[in-house]
């Protein structure tokens, strides 16, 4: 498992493609196939910001286009303990 | 685990994350704690082509996988195909077997697929405390079919044992024996459910046992446990998982025949949702059957409202607390600061509400096969004529 600290917000990411998202009305479930992992996105905000990540060249960028300033800090926070159970991975 | 994320499982989710599917209600072994009673097949099971549609269902639902059990699920002819149908369509398996009919030639078939998780089932570290529970020979199986996984490459399969009084104090053999093989050890909680209610009360572990079981899973944090044991969270620190009962919210069951109970642990009337065979298939039930919906109403704390640790145990679990005879909304029977002893001793013997024989094998009144070889014959017997 990638620890926390080498998770890179000026890197680009995307989800696992193992992963699944499944959505609920307070964000989503997230599952990894390959390591049978559940996880919980729980702000339709956070989803957006993950399903959105193909489309940024870095998690930050993402993270900036669609979440306020003042709570950037928590998104990433979320997104790096995302990375570090290997629901994210560094796009090539 | 956060609080807010407790409150919004407890609400539901619009699909579960997964359900765990008894196949069939046949079984090769009659093992004492059965929690579904299985014995003989029903003649009414799901067919294949309702089965697929299931699984359609479940794919477009979005549910993950599916915890395929029974009975003994590989008795079904259409056992592999279905697998292999689900896991073709993004549905994973984890199935449940007892490890008989797993040849070399099926665990290589079976090494081949993604997707897939394989439990034998197992209840001690050594033959005479498993066959006790599961019946003579069932063992010797077991470790047969370890052994064919093992020799084909199949990866880390999971060893799952129900936790009883007199297999827990061998945790450390049945992880050494886990790690043997490479595999992963799997625990599971004891429920007074199907045949296990009768035997629960000498089965389950003692208080004393329980308090060392939980400092065993809290230094073993990588043996998986179906976060069954949230009632002993209350001991102290929160075990790993969903420490809160998942019954109805985030999990079902849906037996051999299509209905779909609450959880695995309350084939019962009472806890019965409705059958994927009715209008609307799983998918109406999930979302709108009146039992699965109250089950989704916050719960009181009743009787444990007083009780400081309600928030890490939850009041435990139902279905233990349902087939002992205990009110739903009050301590669990192992409830661990002893809140349900004096509860359980006040209740009187019959008011349990029983599970029924369900499909049972009935016992024999007469040997069929000459004494001496009586205990493993008749397990053999038993499949001859129950499966075939």
């Amino acid at each position: 498992m990638k620890d926390v600290a080498l998770f890179d917000a000026r890197s680009a990411y995307r989800l696992d493609p193992h992963v699944a998202l499944r959505p609920e009305p307070w964000g989503a479930l997230a599952y990894h196939y390959d390591t049978r992992r559940l996880s919980f996105l729980r702000s339709p905000l956070l989803v957006q910001v993950v399903r959105s990540l193909p489309a940024h060249p870095s998690v930050g960028a993402a993270v900036d286009a669609a979440v306020p300033a003042p709570r950037r800090d928590r998104y990433l926070e979320a997104l790096a303990s995302l990375a570090a159970a290997g629901f994210l991975v560094g796009a090539a | 685990m956060s609080r807010g994320l407790v409150e919004d499982l407890e609400r539901g989710l619009d699909a579960p994350v997964c359900i765990t599917w008894e196949l069939t209600y046949g079984c090769n072994l009659a093992c004492v704690h059965c929690l579904s009673s299985s014995g003989r097949r029903d003649p009414l099971e799901l067919t294949t082509s309702e089965a697929r549609a299931l699984i359609d269902e479940l794919r477009s639902l979005q549910v993950f996988y599916v915890n395929i059990g029974g009975g003994e699920p590989t008795i079904r002819g259409d056992f592999y195909d279905l697998v292999d149908y689900a896991v073709g369509r993004g549905v994973g398996v984890k199935f449940s077997t007892n490890g008989t009919t797993l040849t070399p030639g099926r665990a290589r078939r079976l090494a081949g697929s993604d997707y897939l998780d394989v439990q034998v089932s197992l209840d001690g570290a050594d033959e005479a405390t498993n066959d006790a529970v599961r019946g003579a020979g069932s063992w010797a199986a077991a470790r047969r079919a370890m052994d064919n996984l093992a020799a084909a490459g199949f990866g880390p399969f999971k060893i799952s044992v129900v936790v009883t009084r007199h297999n827990v104090g061998q945790l450390d053999g049945l992880a050494a024996l886990a790690a043997g093989y490479g595999a992963q050890l799997r625990l599971t909680r004891l429920r007074p459910s199907g045949r296990a209610a009768s035997m629960w009360a000498s089965l389950h572990p003692t208080a004393a046992q329980q308090v060392a079981l939980y400092h065993w899973l809290v230094a073993h944090p990588e043996v998986l446990t179906g976060d069954s044991f949230f009632h002993l969270s209350a001991l102290g620190a929160p075990l790993p998982g969903l420490n809160l009962c998942g019954a109805g919210r985030v999990v079902c069951l849906v037996d051999p025949v299509g209905d779909v109970y609450a959880c695995p642990f309350v084939l019962h009337d009472s806890f019965r949702a409705g059958t994927v065979r009715g209008d609307g298939g799983f998918t109406a039930v999930w979302r709108s059957s009146p039992l699965l919906l109250s089950l989704r109403e916050p719960s009181s704390a009743g009787a444990c409202a007083s009780c400081g640790s309600y928030d890490a145990c939850h009041g435990g679990c139902m279905a233990a607390k349902f087939f002992t005879g205990l009110p739903l909304d009050g301590p669990d029977p192992e409830c661990v600061a002893g809140h349900g002893t004096a509860l359980l001793a006040a209740v009187q013997p019959g008011a349990a509400p029983s599970p029924g024989l369900g499909h049972s094998v009935a016992v024999r009144l007469r040997p069929t096969r000459p004494a001496g070889s009586t205990a493993r014959s008749t397990a053999r017997g038993t499949a001859g004529s129950t499966v075939g």
